[in-house]
């Protein structure tokens, strides 16, 4: 149960002078199957009650500030997507925006829909993976179940755009590799249309559910002040009661110009993270429709990138065929492209908060410096104090609706 | 968002006030594109991030990271991206220190968010955080003998001869 019971935690039971509580330390992870993913947790327990947790990270840490040191900049875009595996192509889209705003790139009104459709797509897919995953830790298989079946069908528009599922390496700088085929917009199509009626269902299983409340109001809180002070973005930080939205502050490939809510919460515990995600995925797919609707209005249907063939592969039959083309394909491919001096911080908003790029740059074929600002490194400290005078259980909760993807953490 | 306009205006604003503040503890403030960014002298690099939390709004810390610029005298840096979000207005600070001086005061007092991204730096660069509560290696393994995003710390394995850095990225 989540409703505290009124013992005060901190207050040590003395008799004669003697503590008689019996401390456990318990490992939680570090490869735990509810933990979904590679975190340890040494907590010191009273009973049932977690007193304090000691986080240890970094178990899958692979580098990439310094491999994106050495890389050419379309390059880094491998990096990018083994973050936030959960919404990969946000992370893509994230990375090929830093790199046009440090080029001062503009890039045609039909590619920047085409990366809102995207990005919204694989916000609702890394919302499905959460939210059916804090059921599937409360014990409600169901929506693991029936609702991944939507992920799968988001992932199949991935693989009919670029090939990949899970890591897409989706998108290039300055626009797309190709365009889409009528197949993908087909099955966006499918998706829009399909979509709210799951979400309903989702809805009706678990959101009046009166076990699920028992089970997530007030478990793992957190206040917006101590959110903002520990940094929080995205849906764990909305769900506190901060509408800070990336795509509404910052507003990057056009969302200006849609009309969309962002839902808040008031408690900041894991209830709320569930039914902020929720809500965020009807928004979403409100934003993909407005999207369809912009681009089937362009008169044109072909455009799929911005004009900047320096960072484009030319045509594979002008590349066997011709010298020039042949000598740009490897100008390309070996990075031999001249880019400007200068720093840019640009961020995008994640599936699971502020995705952030620090970029600098001395005028190199790969990066002087680049800085990630991982949302998941940063919230997830909070993490012990969230989970204090909690059952297990909660704490294994409110893990799950954290959003913490094990391969964004540790970077 | 603010208006192009209104954005400048806040940039001057901040420019100006901080500028007359600390006077001579800062040595540069440069428009990098959209941010401003004030370059700071490091005995002033804490007092100046505290008078950006509580006189000009920049409540919230958005990343601190550490760079490094082998064979400058000011070898080391750090930087840090302030955002103020009722005013969607962002700031960049930075602050250089040479390499035997590689310690700063922490920023944990004014963010404990702080707490990891110092730990982080510390761990990649070797720059210490003067009262940081718990200061140890946090993605790299306790007894890791270097400071791996320093740029003299090889990518590659510095035993192989057959892959060479020249003809691959940098």
């Amino acid at each position: 149960m989540s409703q505290q019971t009124p013992i005060d935690f901190w207050s040590k039971d003395l008799v004669e002078g003697r503590d008689l509580r019996e401390l456990n330390t318990l490992n939680l992870g570090p490869t735990h199957p509810a933990t979904h993913g590679i975190f340890q947790n040494v907590l010191t327990m009273d009973g049932e009650i977690i007193l304090d947790a000691k986080q240890t990270i970094g178990y899958i840490h692979r580098a990439f500030e310094k491999i994106a040191e050495r890389r050419p900049f379309y390059q880094i875009t491998t990096l990018t997507d083994r973050m936030n595996y959960c919404s990969a192509p946000i992370n893509n889209m994230g990375w090929h925006t830093t790199v046009e705003k440090l080029l001062n790139i503009e890039l045609p009104q039909r590619v920047q829909y085409m990366r809102v459709i995207i990005m919204e797509l694989s916000r609702i897919s890394d919302h499905i993976i959460c939210n059916t995953i804090i059921g599937q830790d409360v014990g409600a298989t169901t929506p693991f179940l029936y609702v991944y079946q939507w992920r799968e069908r988001i992932y199949e528009v991935y693989e009919e755009i670029c090939g990949g599922r899970l890591t897409t390496n989706m998108g290039r700088i300055g626009g797309w590799e190709r365009n889409w085929s009528d197949l993908a917009w087909a099955r966006i199509k499918a998706i829009v249309k399909d979509l709210p009626a799951a979400l309903k269902e989702f809805d009706d299983l678990l959101l009046r559910n009166r076990i699920f409340m028992d089970r997530t109001i007030g478990c793992g809180p957190i206040g917006a002040e101590r959110a903002l002070e520990y940094g929080f973005t995205g849906p764990n930080l909305r769900a506190a009661g901060v509408d800070y939205d990336v795509r509404v502050a910052d507003p990057y490939c056009g969302y200006e110009e849609f009309d969309f809510v962002i839902p808040i919460g008031t408690n900041g515990d894991t209830y709320d993270r569930f039914t902020v995600r929720q809500e965020e995925m009807r928004q979403s797919l409100s934003i993909i429709r407005q999207a369809m609707e912009k681009v089937e209005k362009l008169s044109d249907k072909t455009t799929f990138r911005g004009d900047v063939p320096e960072w484009v592969l030319p045509p594979k039959e002008g590349v066997y065929n011709n010298m020039e083309e042949l000598i740009w394909h490897f100008k390309v491919v070996m990075g031999e492209i001249d880019v400007p001096v200068g720093e840019v911080y640009h961020c995008v908003e994640g599936g699971n908060g502020e995705l952030g790029f620090y970029l600098v740059s001395d005028g190199g074929r790969a990066p002087f410096r680049l800085h990630l600002r991982r949302p998941c490194f940063i919230y997830y400290q909070a993490f012990p104090e969230m989970i204090k005078g909690g059952m297990l259980s909660d704490a294994i909760i409110t893990m799950s609706s954290m959003n913490v993807i094990a391969g964004e953490l540790d970077a | 968002m603010p208006g192009f306009a209104v954005k400048a205006e806040r940039d001057q604003q901040v420019k100006d006030r901080v500028s007359v503040a600390f006077g001579e503890k800062i040595t540069a403030i440069e428009q990098e594109r959209d941010l401003v960014c004030i370059s700071v002298k490091k005995e002033a690099l804490h007092e100046l991030l505290k008078s950006l939390r509580d006189e000009h709004g920049f409540h919230f810390l958005t990343t601190c990271c550490g760079m490094h610029f082998p064979g400058e005298a000011q070898e080391f840096g750090l930087v840090y991206h302030l955002h103020n979000m009722r005013a969607g207005h962002r700031i960049r600070v930075k602050c250089r220190t040479t390499a035997n001086d590689l310690e700063f005061r922490t920023a944990t007092d004014l963010w404990p968010t702080a707490n990891w991204m110092e730990r982080e730096t510390w761990d990649f660069f070797g720059i210490k955080f003067k009262g940081h509560p718990d200061l140890r290696r946090i993605l790299n393994m306790e007894d890791f003998p270097a400071f791996p995003l320093r740029k003299d710390y090889p990518l590659e394995d510095p035993t192989r001869k057959d892959k060479d850095d020249r003809f691959f990225g940098r």
